[in-house]
């Protein structure tokens, strides 16, 4: 057996890791409810498992989605989680040339220049030298990149880096060192033996100058303890996230999600966050200078701080959800922890239930309490539900209700549900075959939370179906239009598509850099109950130089909120997309004649 | 004495020296924003609570400034935080915090 006494350090903090994961596996795992456990269990036996190894090696080793933010970026995490990764498997592969046992200590590959100091002398022995080399030059260009990113984010397309605690620092710094460390005990030890390759060759004659014999030992040394306090460091630092994201991503793909503060898929998340920063540029917080992004969020629920103004300030956007390369679902982390601190039993609401109409009709309209706030929205989707032929009325006419969305991101569950079950019963005694509703907020909560048995729409997507369907006709203007996706309808609903369409029957729709999934949020948002109102302003006009509205005459966008809110602050104007349909809507023309029209003004 | 079927009222006299002002101070320290109210009342013109109950924010914050707690918690459970009241305000008042804050407070043991 090969031992040193110099590889104790290593050796030491590598079994500390394994058995601390370990330890912390086994707990999450046995926290999980009997349901989802079996839910693991058959995953992990199912053939939808490669689907999962394929996502730890291109997410955990590759960093694919990181390389989508900054190529730069992607390949310095790369060459480090890779790199690193394929030095470990090739070195054991490689140290199969020269053990005659099958099975070695962990050590043997990390240390196999110490070991086994000759070449084998053939192809494959001078080969793998070469491979281990070049690696090792990969994994080293990436630690100059973490390096140099440290005092230029900019060129890594981001726009500042994550302000790390003293216990980070020390775990970086030993992650940085220990690859130069290596590099230079091979170095030692090629310019003594000649066992190196292109890099370690070149570097020994360089430093023939030294006592090698003498520094090699102290060299193996000092790359040995560097590996050990990295290794101890890693439990209880950012680098927790190297073993945790491959169950996270298990987790994930099985199905399991965290249900209520502190569940074991929560835990699991917030230990898997590498706090790498990115969710800090695509959050809007952070121009008015807060730092309560879910990198630094998820780091005071890991290290049990107080946060409380924390959970709370937040817009709910979603931005950093699909910003982050882990996958970490922030914002439901978020929910859960209001619900714990905004929960009130005592609430019973006397709601009066017998003031709503009960007639039937096709279509009926639910404008919601930010509707009520833009009369011009509700206006003008009577003005296009008069053009649909379809019968119709609206449910809160003068009697407003609330589809209990505020509450829910509030935390105040028990609240909510009373206001559910009441504003479910006046709908469904209408029995109407489509609900219509203005209000992106009421159109998530009416989708995931009230089991309706009709069709929901936004009255983007109605007016879409009425175009279709051929019910409306529309003028079509030469304006230049920049279109704003609501958070709660594009990255909350996923609807992008179809208010793009209408558009597009009226005017011409500019392309925009910050559009879809990345289109900034109002500020406006009933997600945060913190932000005063000058904070929410300046959000708002970040956000509408973010779209960079300089050749457009006019912003559109589909949420009363928003609405509400750009149109405080914008200098081009800002309108609905109901209001753009409702000015522009004509009286039904045949289809020929349409045809027609169109043909003789582009003439 | 015979009984009448007659009473005295209990007084309503409100000392403001020494009524119980700790939920409002609560509020106030962590939400400044609420010593801005000017009691308009647009707040409760536009209140959607308010077609079913007596809320009223602008009653919950004299309520508060009086300190009768029972009242203020009978009318701040009816809120469904939607907003409005916020959107409305003229002074730029942080209403649904407050709400938040009350409840918090009327949590809490002493209260």
């Amino acid at each position: 057996m090969k031992f040193d006494w110099f590889v104790l350090p290593f050796l030491s903090g590598l079994s500390f890791v394994t058995v601390y994961t370990s330890v912390k596996f086994y707990r999450w795992i046995n926290k999980l409810s009997r349901g989802e456990k079996a839910l693991l269990k058959k995953y992990i036996f199912s053939r939808s498992i490669w689907t999962s190894i394929k996502e730890i090696f291109s997410e955990s080793l590759f960093h694919l989605k990181i390389f989508k933010t900054h190529p730069l970026l992607g390949y310095m995490h790369a060459s480090l989680a890779f790199g690193w990764f394929l030095l470990i498997v090739l070195g054991n592969i490689e140290v199969k040339f020269y053990s005659e046992y099958s099975i070695n200590p962990p050590y043997v590959p990390i240390f196999l220049n110490f070991f086994e100091p000759t070449t084998a002398p053939n192809f494959f022995g001078r080969g793998f030298r070469f491979i281990m080399d070049f690696l090792l030059l990969i994994i080293l260009s990436g630690v100059a990149l973490a390096f140099f990113k440290r005092f230029v984010p900019s060129k890594f397309g981001m726009k500042q880096n994550m302000r790390h605690r003293w216990f980070d620092r020390i775990a970086i710094f030993s992650l940085w060192f220990i690859f130069p460390a290596r590099l230079v005990a091979e170095s030692l030890s090629a310019s003594i033996y000649h066992n190196g390759s292109f890099l370690t060759n070149t570097l020994g004659k360089m430093m023939s100058f030294l006592p090698a014999e003498t520094l090699l030992y102290p060299s193996w040394w000092a790359y040995s303890i560097i590996l050990g306090i990295f290794f101890f460091a890693l439990p209880f630092s950012r680098y927790m996230h190297i073993p945790t994201e491959v169950l996270l991503i298990l987790m994930r793909n099985a199905g399991i999600r965290s249900r209520y503060f502190s569940h074991p898929y929560q835990e699991v998340e917030t230990e898997a966050c590498s706090r790498c920063g990115i969710c800090i540029d695509s959050c809007q917080l952070t121009s008015i200078g807060y730092a309560i992004q879910p990198s630094y969020y998820l780091r005071t629920i890991r290290y049990n701080e107080l946060h409380r103004e924390i959970t709370d300030n937040c817009l709910l956007c979603g931005r950093c959800v699909e910003a982050c390369p882990v996958g970490i679902f922030s914002t439901d982390i978020r929910r859960h922890e209001r619900t714990l601190q905004h929960e009130m039993r005592t609430v019973k609401f006397k709601f009066n239930q017998n003031k709503f109409s009960n007639t039937y009709t096709e279509v009926l309209y639910f404008a919601g309490c930010m509707t009520h706030l833009t009369p011009g929205i509700k206006k003008a989707m009577t003005t296009i539900l008069e053009h649909s032929g379809y019968s119709w009325q609206i449910l809160d006419e003068d009697e407003n209700i609330c589809c209990g969305r505020p509450l829910l991101l509030a935390g105040q569950i028990s609240a909510a549900n009373q206001v559910i079950i009441h504003t479910r019963t006046q709908i469904e005694k209408t029995r109407a075959k489509i609900l219509v509703t203005s209000c992106p907020i009421c159109y998530k909560t009416f989708k995931e939370n009230y089991r309706l048995n009709m069709l929901i729409m936004h009255h983007s997507q109605f007016i879409d179906h009425l175009y279709t369907h051929n019910r409306i006709a529309t003028q079509y203007r030469n304006v230049n239009v920049k279109y704003h996706d609501p958070c709660e309808l594009g990255r909350g609903a996923n609807i992008y598509v179809e208010p793009r369409r209408v558009i597009e029957q009226i005017a011409n729709l500019l392309p925009s850099s910050s559009e879809k999934n990345k289109a900034p949020c109002c500020g406006g948002s009933l997600g945060n109950t913190m932000l005063q109102a000058e904070e929410k302003k300046l959000i708002a006009k970040r956000a509408l130089s973010e779209m960079n509205l300089t050749s457009a005459d006019l912003l559109v966008t589909a949420c009363p909120l928003c609405l509400k809110t750009f149109s405080a602050v914008s200098s081009v104007s800002v309108k609905d997309l109901s209001q753009l349909v409702a000015e522009n809507i004509c009286e039904k023309i045949p289809n020929n004649a349409q045809k027609i029209h169109k043909a003789v003004e582009t003439l | 004495m015979p009984n009448f079927g007659f009473s005295i009222h209990s007084p309503t006299h409100i000392d403001l020296d020494k009524n119980y002002r700790t939920i409002f101070n609560y509020v106030k320290v962590k939400e400044p924003s609420i010593q801005k109210c000017i009691f308009c009342g647009s707040c409760s013109a536009t209140c959607t609570a308010s077609n079913y109950s007596a809320m009223s924010l602008r009653k919950v914050n004299l309520l508060l400034h009086r300190g009768m707690v029972q009242e203020v918690r009978s009318l701040t459970e009816q809120c469904l935080l939607c907003g409005k009241c916020y959107l409305v305000c003229p002074r730029n008042v942080n209403t649904r915090r407050i709400i938040l804050l009350i409840h918090e407070a009327l949590k809490m043991p002493l209260s």
